[in-house]
């Protein structure tokens, strides 16, 4: 990825006042040390995406020189893109990171796939399930993830430190209240905070940043040609021979991209030639739709999110 | 968005990176009660600064369509409201329960919006927006002029320290854009916010319906010479630092890779630090020398509020999380008893005879509470009398920590003189807190370790009561129950009802005889150690248990 050359001049534009970014990054990391300091065993999702490459990024800043006090944790349905996985075991191991990986093996074993069981049972299973299966066995009693407010509806009522129950459920009318940077950390065993140090950022402030520090993302959100069938006016791309075709479908070479990345069958790419990170940002500027339009797991009915965050999902 | 800028883009998009991120931050509390227009105004900012997503706004187009919400979704207009309201029970109820983040940014700042809901535990989530706000929004509907609420609101945005008010005049189509109003209520608001001290206040005649004077300037108002809402947003000067300097580094993490490497990490408070500092260490009051000041990227010589550092130090002192780093000149008070102003959040009152978790900075200490001052009108800002804390009330309270803590006032510096309160049984938040400045006049008094609450409890084995008894025979019964508390040991007495709050702070069961009353028990108090107070009542004799009304 090329590295853009202002990112040499410096940060602050003027004496003592921060630039928004700045800014953002230093609220970050006061929320990454602040749950390291408060929790006995704190845990990273990371789920391969542009936000856990920056949330990553945070949390080497947060604590350099010394390495994450933490692990990280993805969660793998076995259905991501073959690109992500690839790009996760070389950047851990690059990075010195301890990696863990969880998947529902019960749900394996019983054959669960997105084609059978809809986009939202296979969710519930493969993720959530997946997700409370692997705090409860790790013994984590805070799990950070890379949720930003700006994604979502449901999203924007969540705290810096969320709150859930014993079977990590989240209630949203009930919720801790937050003020000034001073999280409330107390839980009972069992308990759990998810903590979101990226609630502040946006979208174009996760790319922007991804530009300035030269953050290595998943080769996916740039353009290239790639194997696709069009489904329900979605473009699902044919990642592997998992893929089950419907009749009539027919696999074309199309020049194509994602916004955001996660199940290789329930992703939608959008045409593109956005190859750079000036023109992916650029693209992403002038759209029309959220970046969220693409995952079809948010569509199955109205407030799906917030039923998926009760449950216990990021 | 805007077109130009649309433009640009295509043009030029590293230009426009560059200049993005050259952005100030802003954020802003918009506050209003029900049916303001509030969730309206917010759309309203975000759809005609083109930050709405087509999929976003055909789901809000169909829900309109389906509800037509609040009576006004004609096919034509759609309810932008809907755009900002989160939840599932939000939608449905066309309420707002919670405070929820909006972002947007323009040319000149990226915003951050709180959007806190007007009527349901309204204090509450005011106070949570409001707490790391650089402007207050105020809605008024200028039909209904300013009224109580909207001096409450006010206060809340003084209280948490807002430096800037902007208060939109909504709903101005409804009056005919008539001057004359709007000119009253800005005149009325100005008095106001004069009396609560707020530097800088702003009054904005808008429509957010039509989205006149929002983001379009619009034709309704030729009187009208100021900017628009956005405008004004756009250039309100933003006050980093107030003058005050003095450097506040909270230790937050501790970072020890190896033998050779010891950093002190933390966010800066306040002020400035440069490496070669002499700093002081709280609550050791151990001097020594910034060696560097180290972040990812390398250290640099200068760092300033509020960034996240980590600073190494000359000799081995000990220093750990919660302590604090400051210049030897003006320090912080180191102080374990507190005067504070504080907005009660918790359903559960505040009981002084409980211990509570209080959280300062990067110190987290238990606390008890020495006294309550009083609670606070929002209207009249005049401090009445008060044996406990509401949900939703703002009182004046002394606390005693159990371990010093270092603070300015919270009207100083916002981060070191804010705090909250944490439930130890419950773990939830329950107050947050505003340090309030040293008293001016120091009495001998300060000094003497005054009794508890949590010592009367402890010694009397009960929590302070007002019981009141209703019906004809209201004295007789008085005096029976008072002296059947007495024979089981209890602190009881019959007393005015005037003198019955002041009876039940002290921990006594204070007895009021209302004959005026209808036969029956009112109680409000905190339960009796190891038993609830009305089985004490009820087996204390004649008082059935059943009757009784337990507030």
């Amino acid at each position: 990825m090329p590295s853009p050359a202002h990112a040499l001049v410096a940060p602050v534009p003027s004496p003592r006042r921060l630039t928004h970014l700045r800014q953002l990054e230093a609220e970050s990391i006061h929320i990454l040390r602040e749950v390291a300091a408060e929790f006995d065993r704190p845990v990273m999702l990371y789920s391969i995406g542009k936000d856990s490459s920056v949330m990553v990024r945070l949390a080497q800043k947060a604590f350099a020189p010394a390495p994450l006090p933490f692990p990280l944790l993805h969660i793998d349905t076995t259905w991501k893109f073959g690109a992500m996985i690839e790009f996760r075991d070389r950047f851990c191991r690059e990075q010195g990171f301890d990696l863990r990986v969880h998947s529902n093996q019960r749900a394996i074993a019983d054959g669960i796939n997105p084609f059978d069981h809809g986009s939202s049972k296979y969710t519930q299973v493969m993720k959530t399930h997946a997700l409370l299966e692997a705090l409860r066995d790790g013994g984590y009693d805070a799990a950070f993830g890379g949720a930003r407010r700006d994604e979502e509806r449901s999203r924007a009522k969540e705290r810096i430190y969320s709150f859930r129950d014993r079977h990590g459920q989240w209630d949203p009318k009930n919720q801790r209240p937050e003020l000034w940077n001073l999280y409330n950390g107390k839980v009972r065993k069992g308990e759990t905070i998810r903590a979101f140090p990226l609630s502040n950022w946006t979208e174009l402030d996760v790319w922007q940043y991804v530009w300035l520090e030269a953050i290595p993302v998943v080769p996916l959100y740039f353009a290239a040609p790639r194997p696709v069938v069009e489904r329900d006016g979605t473009l699902i791309m044919v990642d592997d021979d998992r893929m089950r075709l419907e009749p009539g479908e027919v696999v074309r070479d199309e020049v194509v991209r994602f916004r955001t990345l996660g199940c290789y069958p329930l992703s939608g790419a959008i045409r593109s030639t956005a190859t750079t990170l000036p023109e992916v940002i650029q693209e992403m500027l002038l759209a029309r739709h959220s970046e969220r339009q693409g995952r079809l797991i948010d569509h199955d009915e109205d407030g799906s999110m917030e039923l998926k965050k009760r449950e216990g999902y990021f | 968005m805007y077109l130009a800028e649309q433009e640009q883009i295509s043009r030029d998009v590293e230009g426009y990176l560059r200049r993005h991120e050259h952005k100030q931050l802003l954020r802003l509390v918009v506050i209003g009660s029900v049916d303001d227009g509030k969730s309206t105004l917010i759309g309203r900012l975000l759809h005609d600064s083109g930050r709405v997503y087509d999929d976003h706004l055909s789901a809000v187009q169909r829900a309109s369509a389906r509800g037509a919400t609040r009576g006004q979704g004609s096919t034509a207009t759609i309810d932008l409201s809907l755009l900002t309201d989160g939840l599932k029970a939000e939608r449905e109820q066309g309420i707002t329960i919670d405070v929820a983040y909006r972002y947007f940014a323009t040319e000149q700042r990226k915003f951050i919006i709180a959007d806190t809901p007007g009527h349901v535990q309204y204090t509450r989530n005011m106070a949570t927006g409001a707490s790391t706000a650089d402007v207050a929004l105020i809605l008024i509907d200028a039909r209904l002029g300013v009224l109580p609420q909207t001096r409450r609101h006010a206060y809340i945005a003084a209280l948490l320290g807002i430096p800037h008010l902007v208060a939109c005049v909504n709903k101005m189509d409804l009056v005919g854009w008539d001057r004359a109003v709007f000119d009253d209520i800005a005149g009325v608001l100005a008095e106001h916010a004069g009396r609560l001290g707020i530097p800088d206040v702003r009054c904005l005649p808008v429509s957010a319906l039509d989205g006149d004077q929002v983001v379009r300037r619009g034709e309704a108002a030729p009187w009208y010479q100021g900017p628009t809402l956005l405008e004004h947003l756009e250039t309100v000067p933003l006050a980093t630092e107030t003058g005050w300097s003095e450097l506040r580094f909270p230790v937050q993490y501790v970072i020890r890779p190896n033998l050779d490497y010891r950093g002190f990490a933390g966010q800066i408070a306040a002020g400035v630090v440069r490496a070669g500092d002499e700093v002081v260490a709280l609550p050791s009051g151990r001097s020594t020398r910034v060696v560097s000041i180290d972040t990812w990227a390398g250290p640099i010589d200068e760092a300033f509020a509020p960034m996240s550092v980590t600073l190494r130090l000359a000799d081995e002192i000990d220093v750990s999380r919660g302590d604090m780093l400051v210049h030897g000149g003006a320090r912080p008070a180191v102080t374990d008893r507190l005067d504070a102003r504080v907005v009660w959040m918790a359903q559960r009152a505040l009981d002084p005879t409980r211990t509570y978790v209080l959280k300062h900075t990067t110190r987290t200490t238990r606390v008890d509470v020495e006294r309550i001052e009083g609670v606070i009108d929002p209207e009249t800002l005049a401090l009445q009398p008060a044996a406990r804390l509401e949900l939703n009330d703002i009182g004046r309270v002394t606390l005693r920590c159990h371990q010093p803590l270092f603070v300015d006032a919270y009207a100083v510096s916002r981060s070191t003189g804010a705090f909250i309160l944490i439930d130890a049984l419950t773990n939830d938040t329950v107050a947050a807190g505003m340090i309030e400045p040293p008293r001016a006049d120091p009495s001998p008094a300060d000094d003497v370790e005054r009794v508890t609450a949590a010592d009367r409890r402890a010694r009397l084995g009960q929590g302070g009561a007002v019981i009141e008894i209703g019906g004809r025979d209201a004295l007789a019964t008085a005096y029976r129950l008072e002296r059947a508390l007495f024979e089981r040991g209890r602190v009881a007495a019959v007393v005015a009802a005037e003198h019955a709050t002041a009876f039940a702070a002290v921990a006594v069961l204070a007895i009021v005889p209302r004959s005026d009353l209808p036969d029956g028990v009112t109680l409000d108090g905190t339960a009796v150690e190891g038993e609830p107070l009305l089985a004490v009542l009820a087996s204390a004799g004649r008082i059935d248990a059943a009757r009784a009304d337990h507030r």
